[in-house]
Formats: C-alpha cells, structure tokens, sequence
C-alpha cells in the first residue's frame, strides 16, 4: 500500500497554452474519476500490512506451564534508553531467578527494540501490533500478566545476513 | 395560464400547491444530494474514497451532516450587526430556491380534467424572473459580509457585489443571443422553439453558451470563480463568521444556486425536457390548443400527451441538468482558482465585449436569414451552427493565442540566478 511520489515535469516553455492546459487537466481528472486508483484503507474492516520489523508494544513470552520465560537478568532495564521498564527480580527455592515485579511504561517506551535485542532469553519482545487505545493513562503502565497476556505476532529482528528482510 | 382556464379555482390552487411542495422537495433533496456528490467524486478524482460509511454508499451522509448542522452551536460575534447578521443568510437563501418556479420540468401531464404544466409557474417573464431573482442573491453575502465585521468576510462581501456586476452583464448579454433566436423570454416557449428548430440553442449558438457557463460558474460563485469564498486567502470570505445552520443556509444557497444554473444550461442549449430525435414529445400551448407542430399548409398538429411522455420527458432533464452538475464538480476539481485582477479582466474586457459582438453577429445572421426567406427550421438553424462554429473558433483563437504556460524553471533561466535580469524587459504579467 506504499504511495510512491511521481515527480511531474514542469511544462516546456512555449509549449503549452492555457486553454489547451485546462483540457487537459480536465481530461486527466475525468480518467481518474471514471477509474479511480483509491489508495484508501478502508481500516477496521481492511488492516494494515504491517512490516515483519514492525516495532509496538510489548509481549512476554511465557514457558508451558504458564511461566514467564524472563529470568530477570536485568539488561533489558539497563539497555533501556528510556528507562521505562521496571524490573525487581526474585530467586525460587531451586535457584531460578524469575521476575517479582516486571512493567513497561509504554508512554515512556520509544520502541527501539533493545529490549528484544538483549534478551538473552527471548523473553521480551516487541510486537507487531498498534492498536493500543485506553480509557485510562494508568493502563499503560503494562505489569507482567498484562504482557503475558499479549497474543500478538512479535517483531523480527534485523538479520545483517538479509538487511532488508525480503 | 392554460391551466386557470381549464381547472376550477380550488382546483388550480390545489395543483398549485402540490407543485409547489413537490419542486421545492425535490430541489431541497437534489441539494443535499450534490453535496455528497461533490464530495464523493472530488475524492474519486484525488484517488479517495470520500464518504461512504453513513448508510450504503454513504447515502445517508447529507441527512447526517443536516442534524450535525441543526445541533450544533450558533455563534454570534460580539461585534457584529445583530439583525444583518440573522438576515443575510435568509436574503441568500430565499433567492436560491424560488427561481427554480420558472424552470419547466417536463412535458405537461393530461389528467381527466386537463393538462397540468410540469412547472411551478408559467410566467410570461420566464428568464427576466431568473435575473432578477439571482441577482437579489448578492444582497445577502454583502449584507453578512458587512454585518459580521469581519474584515476577511467584508472583502469576500466586498468581491462578490464587484464579480456579480461584472458577471450578470456577460449572462444577460449571452441570454440575449438565446431571446433573439427563441423571439420570448418564457422557458416554456424557448423548449418549443428548440423543438421546432430541429437544433438545440447549444449548436446554432455555440458561442453564447461557452460565455453562459463561464458567467454562470462566476455567478454562482464557484471555482475558478470563487473569489468571495477563497479559502486560502479570505478563510471563507463572507461566511467566516457564521456556524451550524446559519452556514448551512450559505451552502443551500450555493447549491440551489448551481442546480438552478444547470437547469438553466439544459433549458436555455440544450432543449430542457425534449428528448432529442423525436418529435412525439414537442408539445406546446397554441391558442388554447396543445399542439405538437405545424403540418405544411400551417394547420396545428395536435399533441398527445401521455403520463409516459411527462415521466421520460422527465428523465431526460433530470439527465441533462446532473450532467452540468456534474461539470461543475468536475472543473471545481481541475482548475485553480483566478486572481482577482484575472476575473475583472476576463469579464470586462472579454466577454462583455466577445458578447456584445457575438450578438451583433447572431442578429446580423438572422436577418440575412430573414430577408433571403429561410424558414425557421432546420436549414436555419444550420446556417447559424456554422456561423457560430466559426465564431467559436475564431474567439478560441484569440483566447488562446500567446498564453503560453512557462514554468518557474523558465522564469529562473530568464531572470539568472539571484534574481537578477538578464533579458532586456521582465516577463510581463499574465493581462
């Protein structure tokens, strides 16, 4: 759905008149009003193609049993350049460290990605996803469930070997 | 006329009030409607959608926006002239909507007690009715131009009474090539003479047309004319100030305006409600008499008018007058609007005297036609296509002629870099 920008040549001098000029500017808009070429999205019957590399709001990929796979390493909130993830880890009886505390201020949040990009885990993601209306400021302060519970396709990362991801 | 005689007083009211309620209806609804059709094919043209999500189609759309209008709040500037300010929109308005009266619709439809007229009023004065009346229209713009003391909308007032006067001067002249050949000012009777002619005016008077649309396009304020509007340089000129329904009276009126000029268009060039190639439609009031046409020795022919002949009659000037509603869009969407100086001097010093030229031709034809004995008919008609086709040649000729578009790239060659000027004189402005 890409619009691409046509660059028109400027008329040669002497070439054109005015009359001749409004024929055919009249018979260009005809030929686009009898077969319009809409680049409307009609959007929330149609959605937008998003980019593989599309960057949005997080997600937390969580093991089988319903544990988040995080180990609360704690990069992602030292790579943060916005310092908008809050992490405050915990260690279970057998040794495995896991988030206590895990959000994402996505107002804060420039979705660069790091996050993703740290993860030694691949635990958090960004998510190719843009719908994130609220009611309330306060609910987007996503907590752990909240992005454990996220269902959208998440973001692929830049891969030097296909730069441009085809 | 006809039908006082054939009906009852009650009855002749009755009928009266019918049409009366049904053309505004229609009038009312068809304004409505070409607001979504504006909109609608402006965004065809720029490769949109435009609006289509109230009802299918977006059809609904007009009855939205009427309720937004009606519900929304009315704004009164502190320093405007209160009751100018409330009046304006009325004075535009009113104009706008009762020159449709005179427009005939279709042919007349035979009831068991006569024939009743597809036309609100048969006046004798037809197209002096029309001139009048839209002209009134101007009264309201000025007015809440002025009253809204608001300089950007006193100069969209200040530029519509200027380009008014200018323009009504082109419309009554090119009018007056249409009277010359129909020999009447009524509507009704300029149908008949286009029937009998075997031509529409459009052909033997090719050029009174162009200068039509151009002063009716002026007249009714739109682009390349919409100068007491201008949204880039008034805001919206004279109707800056207002909001919610008063506005929306200035739309109405601008519509009913632009329906009103395309009916014209169909009933002055291009026949009104007759349907091309066939005469079992011709109709008209001779001594009391519907007739259809005169057989050789000059006997009338009577008309048989039918319920079916009015409904196609019908059809057919609802088609012609969408088309020139359809051209109007069209070219409101293609042109760029003229500078100011650009419109007085299009209508000062070309058409006024293009037209009075053109007159003197069409008459100076007709009496050549008259002395040498032609008949009106279609020989007629023939010799003055080809006059005026010669006319019409001619005058795009001169139009055209040494307005030549030259980019900025141009002017960049011409004039060096920096401005500086390294031809001998400055590239003139366009005259």
């Amino acid at each position: 759905m890409a619009i691409s920008v046509k660059v028109m040549k400027r008329p040669e001098a002497g070439r054109t008149s005015y009359l001749r000029a409004t024929l055919k500017g009249m018979s260009l808009t005809f030929r686009h009003l009898v077969r319009p070429k809409a680049v409307t999205l009609e959007y929330p019957e149609e959605q937008p193609g998003l980019h593989p590399r599309w960057r949005g709001t997080h997600r937390m990929e969580v093991h089988a049993d319903g544990r988040p796979k995080c180990v609360a390493c704690g990069l992602c909130p030292t790579v943060c350049p916005a310092n908008c993830i809050r992490l405050v880890g915990g260690e279970d009886d057998q040794g495995n460290r896991y988030p206590i505390v895990y959000e994402i201020d996505e107002f804060r949040c420039i979705f660069c990605g790091m996050c993703q990009e740290v993860c030694p885990v691949e635990a958090i993601h960004v998510g190719r996803h843009f719908e994130n209306a609220e009611y309330d400021r306060d609910r987007f302060v996503y907590d752990l469930d909240r992005l454990m519970e996220q269902d959208h396709p998440v973001t692929r990362l830049w891969d030097p070997s296909d730069p441009r991801s085809e | 006329m006809n039908e006082m005689n054939q009906f009852s007083p009650a009855e002749f009211v009755a009928i009266g009030a019918v049409k009366v309620i049904a053309v505004f209806t229609v009038v009312m609804l068809g304004v409505a409607y070409m607001t979504l059709a504006e909109r609608r094919v402006s965004a065809f043209i720029q490769d949109r959608l435009g609006p289509n999500r109230v009802g299918p189609f977006g059809l609904l759309q007009p009855i939205a926006d009427g309720l937004k209008n009606i519900l929304k709040e009315e704004t009164m500037p502190g320093t405007a002239a209160k009751f100018y300010f409330v009046l304006g929109p009325a004075l535009a308005i009113m104009p706008a909507v009762v020159t449709f009266a005179v427009i005939p619709v279709a042919s007349p439809l035979p009831t068991p007690k006569g024939n009743v007229d597809m036309i609100v009023a048969d006046v004798p004065i037809g197209i002096l009715y029309i001139l009048a009346l839209s002209s009134l229209a101007v009264y309201g713009i000025v007015l809440s131009g002025w009253a809204s003391n608001n300089k950007y909308a006193f100069l969209g007032g200040l530029r519509a009474s200027a380009q008014m006067i200018s323009y009504e001067v082109a419309l009554g002249l090119s009018i007056i090539a249409v009277l010359l050949l129909a020999g009447n000012v009524t509507l009704t009777e300029m149908v008949w003479k286009q029937q009998q002619l075997d031509f529409w005016f459009v052909f033997p008077l090719s050029l009174a047309f162009i200068f039509f649309v151009v002063s009716a396009f002026a007249e009714t304020n739109r682009l390349p004319f919409d100068m007491p509007e201008a949204e880039s340089e008034l805001i919206t000129g004279y109707h800056t100030e207002y909001s919610a329904m008063k506005f929306s009276m200035f739309f109405i009126a601008e519509y009913a305006h632009m329906l009103t000029a395309s009916a014209l268009m169909a009933t002055l060039f291009f026949g009104g409600w007759d349907i091309p190639f066939w005469t079992g439609d011709d109709m008209f009031y001779h001594g009391g008499e519907l007739i259809r046409g005169f057989d050789a020795a000059g006997v009338p022919i009577a008309a048989e008018p039918s319920g079916l002949k009015t409904l196609l009659t019908l059809g057919s000037f609802t088609l012609k007058t969408s088309f020139f509603v359809l051209l109007y869009i069209w070219i409101r969407w293609t042109l760029p609007r003229f500078r100011y100086d650009q419109v007085m001097h299009l209508g000062w010093k070309v058409l006024l005297p293009a037209s009075l030229g053109y007159i003197m031709l069409v008459a100076g034809t007709m009496l050549v036609l008259d002395q040498v004995g032609v008949s009106f008919g279609f020989s007629y008609g023939l010799v003055l296509t080809g006059v005026s086709t010669l006319a019409v040649l001619a005058f795009l000729f001169v139009v055209d002629r040494d307005r030549i578009i030259a980019g900025a790239h141009r002017r960049m060659e011409v004039t060096g870099p920096g401005g500086r000027d390294v031809r001998s004189k400055p590239i003139p402005p366009y005259r």
